[in-house]
């Protein structure tokens, strides 16, 4: 896939370079890129294409899909939104203080990288069942975490937080002392100064952490599925729905949800980029 | 507002950042703390804002202690290098900060505070930029901006950290002149600290060269030029010659040669001998007293030549200027006897013409145009 | 302006009398909290962390050992269980290459060379991280499945990709497609192009500055990224849930296999085969953290997965 590396037409497309390899390095990465990535999806696309408007229409406004949407969706909202306050604090602690443990701490948080989300998913449900760990105490308090959609929010939270600490994190650590000094040589107390002064410039970072976060919950499925219970418009997610519409060889049912998750998904990721433009225009720095 | 320092220590890890530093700074002076890095300048002025503390001493505003004075109590206006802008505030809500955080009772109304910037903006000539960010201005303005915003809160004190240190030069110039103008007007006591000693003796009304922790000396521009009491001073301001001697019965000698230069006062023993390379004058006639040696290296600088000697036995190197038409030739025997100098004997002794005799100060002085 | 107006400072010693050490109370630093302040902080980081992190962790050693060493043993010599271990390394030992390979040459291609286009496909190159696991596998369903142009054809040429382990390698490569090239492209871009220029101005081959002058360059990158790619490989289970079948021996990797036990009831195995996998996430994390320590500035470690 030699692609001819000294025509003109070639020098228009790229800057003159004395480094060799060009054309098979990019050519090996477009053509890996294709064939594992772009033609896989293309065909989700094709396939509801494929499906006409009516019949994708009726599968996107079952009952069962919407409830199955919303169960994401609000989780995932719910549990990015608990992962915003604990990261923003867990990085504030981890960056500014110093304490005995912190390097471990420091590497924990990356845990939810690194553990497979099934062994997560059923450490969580043994923890947070009815008769489980933490479950047994939160029963009698009349509090079902496991098999509802708390459950579900409790899965999402251990999955997105580090996408907000590690988001949050370096950013905090580039924060000029100078300019918290300044505020306070300016009257202002500490409250206010990190209130005022260093959250405000932490917001693009947040929001970007926590657009990352939410779009990892949404999408999550094996560290939910054993602790959400699976009761369809309850407590079933649309990861799971398309699983079971695949079980149920109703390819039609599984691409058309497939393909909101990804439309959303990849608005998603537009929004973050637009987060970061934006950021990068005004304050010169990207959150 | 006067500010005083008294005895203060530094330590920071053990390591003394200052050492036993007292300076009085009157109302409304202009001063600067002039040093090296590492001499403790940048520490002095954080002390006095009270982002530091000091391990030991105190500082005093008027007669008030200030020791125990947070940063916020002390009302003080700080501006860094870096300006350290809130960078997502646009530039009125940077300068009106220091209002805004005030407590209910003295926080002025909004539209006052918005006045009070926009006044402000004009006063660092930057009117009509309110609604910018700090991303969006030159270095010389953001550091403008973040001068308006120390100036906002009334300070009793302005306290600027190498205020021009991360501007080009043409901007530095402009600004210290400007911030000269400021001062006038606004009479705040101003402290700022540099490492330029061109910016310190253009623009303080009294300079503090500090070193290694130490203050070296206090005094305006022209006392610190013309009167360094240090060796460290004499080769931190301007350009020095220096030349190894010996004091016997309050004459200098370079060997066995007297040097026709006389300093009572100190006491016989080993000394070093320092003076500006411009203030000699040449001996053509004999030599009953004077320093000789022969021409090892010449090289022209703007309107005139520089020289190097190697004086005695030893080959000491000392750099003297001549005149341009001077035929000062490799190997040429050429002789001097510098006007102003200073010689500092091993115990710590100093002598020269201008302690012992004003006379000659005072000549010089007219002389140089200082 | 007379010499004696000079202020000196005072000599040591003399004022010896009035330096008063400066009550630590008494001052407040303006850059952090009070010590009651950061305590509580720390605290409530340290118990959400506890919970949220640890407790599940300690929870899948705990119940393993449930029933003691014995049954634990037993759950990790079951003969599916072993065909479970083969299989995840097999796939890891494919798709880990696969995607070491494609990382060095995008990352070669990417920032060593100004062209066209460039943002756009470093985009392309990170979408596999926004789309859904289960959405991942069944983009092969829907490629190689029946009833599809693709399915019937290399069925009738005997070759089984769907519910069988090339299935289970392709979903796993699209998963961890990303992890090399993204920790590669922001490392070698910040290392500019100085060095192999130099090198092929030496007369080098493009080869030999790859070899001798890039590849020790970005050594500990590569290994972090490997590291990374290798994990979410052996733990990926929604993308490989819906490719594989679940067919026990043959199409089963470990986190299926835990999957499979949980679902019988088999808490034990279960907990005991994920040990196998929660000890792989341990280890990577302390790999991960040694190699960041250790050699943070070889490393982008911008790495947002």
């Amino acid at each position: 896939m030699s692609i001819a590396a000294a025509t003109p037409a070639r020098l228009q497309f790229r800057k003159p370079s004395v480094i060799p390899g060009f054309g098979l390095t990019l050519g090996f990465t477009v053509l890996y890129l294709t064939l594992i990535v772009l033609i896989p999806l293309a065909g989700v696309v094709w396939r509801t294409t494929e499906l006409g408007w009516a019949d994708f229409w009726a599968i996107a406004t079952d009952d069962r899909t919407v409830s199955a949407l919303k169960v994401s969706f609000g989780t995932a909202l719910l549990a990015a939104a608990v992962n915003v306050v604990f990261g923003v604090l867990v990085a504030w602690v981890l960056v500014r203080y110093r304490f005995p443990g912190r390097r471990i701490l420091d590497a924990a948080v990356d845990l939810p990288f690194a553990l497979p989300t099934a062994v997560a998913g059923i450490a969580l449900a043994a923890i947070y069942a009815p008769n489980g760990w933490v479950g047994q105490f939160l029963a009698p308090l009349g509090i079902k975490v496991a098999f509802t959609p708390l459950g579900i929010v409790v899965a999402l939270i251990f999955i997105g937080l580090p996408f907000v600490v590690r988001t949050v994190q370096p950013v905090m650590e580039e924060i000029d002392k100078e300019v918290e000094e300044v505020a306070a040589t300016l009257g202002a107390n500490r409250l206010q100064t990190v209130a005022r002064v260093i959250l405000p410039g932490l917001a693009p970072a947040v929001l970007t952490g926590f657009a990352l976060a939410f779009a990892r919950a949404v999408g999550e499925y094996g560290s939910v599925i054993f602790i959400a219970g699976n009761i369809p418009y309850v407590s079933e997610i649309a990861p799971l729905l398309i699983v079971i519409r695949l079980e149920e060889f109703h390819y039609a049912g599984a691409t058309a949800i497939a393909a909101i998750m990804l439309v959303i998904s990849f608005a998603m990721l537009f929004v973050i980029n637009l987060i970061q433009a934006w950021s990068r225009r005004r304050y010169g720095y990207v959150g | 507002m006067d500010v005083s320092i008294r005895n203060v220590r530094k330590e920071f890890d053990r390591f003394p950042a200052l050492r036993d530093v007292s300076l009085d700074i009157r109302s409304g002076e202009l001063i600067a703390l002039l040093g090296p890095s590492g001499s403790g300048k940048t520490t002095l002025l954080r002390l006095i804002a009270g982002l530091e503390r000091p391990t030991e001493g105190a500082v005093f505003f008027g007669d008030e202690d200030a020791s125990h004075k947070s940063v916020q109590e002390r009302n003080v206006g700080f501006v860094f290098q870096h300006y350290a802008l809130f960078r997502y505030m646009t530039v009125a809500d940077n300068i009106g900060f220091g209002l805004k955080v005030r407590p209910g009772a003295t926080r002025p109304p909004s539209a006052e505070i918005r006045r009070r910037a926009s006044e402000l903006l004009d006063l660092v000539q930057l009117s009509g930029l309110e609604k910018r960010y700090p991303n969006q201005l030159s270095g010389g303005q953001r550091q403008r901006v973040a001068l308006a915003r120390a100036l906002a809160i009334e300070p009793k004190v302005l306290l600027l950290d190498e205020p021009f240190g991360a501007l080009d030069a043409q901007v530095r110039r402009e600004l210290r002149r400007w911030l000269r103008e400021i001062h006038d007007t606004t009479g705040h006591t101003t402290v700022f600290v540099t490492h330029d000693q061109e910016e310190a003796l253009e623009l303080a009304d009294r300079v503090v060269v500090m070193s290694q922790g130490r203050i070296e000396q206090v005094g305006t521009a022209d006392e610190v030029y013309d009167t360094p009491n240090s060796p460290f001073v004499y080769g931190f301001i301007g350009e020095s010659s220096s030349l190894p001697v010996r004091v016997e019965g309050g004459q200098l000698w370079l060997q066995d040669r007297t040097l026709g230069l006389t300093a009572e006062d100190v006491p016989d023993g080993d000394a070093t001998l320092y003076f500006r390379p411009h203030d000699v004058e040449l001996i053509t006639d004999g030599c009953g007293g004077c320093i000789a040696g022969t021409v090892a290296a010449s090289r022209r600088v703007a309107g005139t030549r520089r020289v190097e000697l190697e004086i005695g036995g030893d080959r000491h190197r000392v750099e003297i200027e001549l005149p341009i038409e001077h035929p000062a030739a490799q190997k040429n025997r050429v002789a001097f006897r510098p006007r102003r100098w200073r010689v500092f004997s091993e115990s710590g002794a100093v002598g020269g013409p201008v302690a012992s005799n004003g006379r000659v100060h005072h000549e010089e002085l007219a002389r140089t145009g200082t | 302006m007379s010499v004696e107006a000079l202020s000196r400072p005072l000599p040591d010693g003399a004022a010896a009398g009035t330096l008063a050490p400066v009550s630590k109370a008494a001052f407040k630093r303006a850059t952090t909290e009070t010590t009651a302040t950061k305590a509580v902080l720390i605290g409530i980081a340290l118990l959400f962390l506890a919970l949220v992190l640890v407790l599940p962790l300690v929870a899948v050693f705990v119940e393993a050992f449930r029933k003691g060493a014995g049954e634990f043993l037993f759950a990790l010599n079951e003969p599916d269980t072993l065909a479970a271990i083969r299989l995840t390394l097999l796939v890891a030992a494919i798709a880990v290459p696969c995607n070491l390979i494609f990382g060095v040459a995008a990352a070669w291609a990417i920032a060593k060379f100004e062209f066209k286009g460039k943002a756009f496909l470093t985009t392309l190159i990170d979408l596999p991280f926004s789309v859904s696991p289960v959405i991942s596998g069944l983009v092969y369903v829907l490629l190689f499945g029946a009833g599809i142009v693709l399915g019937p054809w290399l069925k009738s040429h005997g070759i089984e990709i769907l519910f069988a382990v090339p299935g289970i390698v392709l979903a796993t490569i699209f998963v961890t497609f990303p992890f090399v090239a993204r920790e590669l492209i922001p490392l070698m871009q910040d290392q500019g192009t100085g060095d192999e220029e130099a090198a092929i101005s030496l007369g080098a081959s493009g080869w030999q500055a790859f070899w001798y002058v890039t590849l020790p360059n970005i050594k500990w990158g590569l290994l972090y990224g490997v590291l990374l790619c290798n994990a979410r490989a052996m733990g990926e289970f929604g993308a490989v849930s819906v490719v594989s079948g679940h067919i026990r021996g043959l199409t089963n990797t470990m986190p299926l296999h835990v999957e499979i036990l949980y679902n019988e009831y088999n808490f034990v195995a279960a907990f005991a085969v994920s040990t196998l996998l929660a000890a792989l996430a341990l280890v990577t994390l302390v790999l991960k953290s040694v190699l960041e320590f250790r050699y943070g500035d070889e490393i982008a470690a911008t790495a947002k997965h």
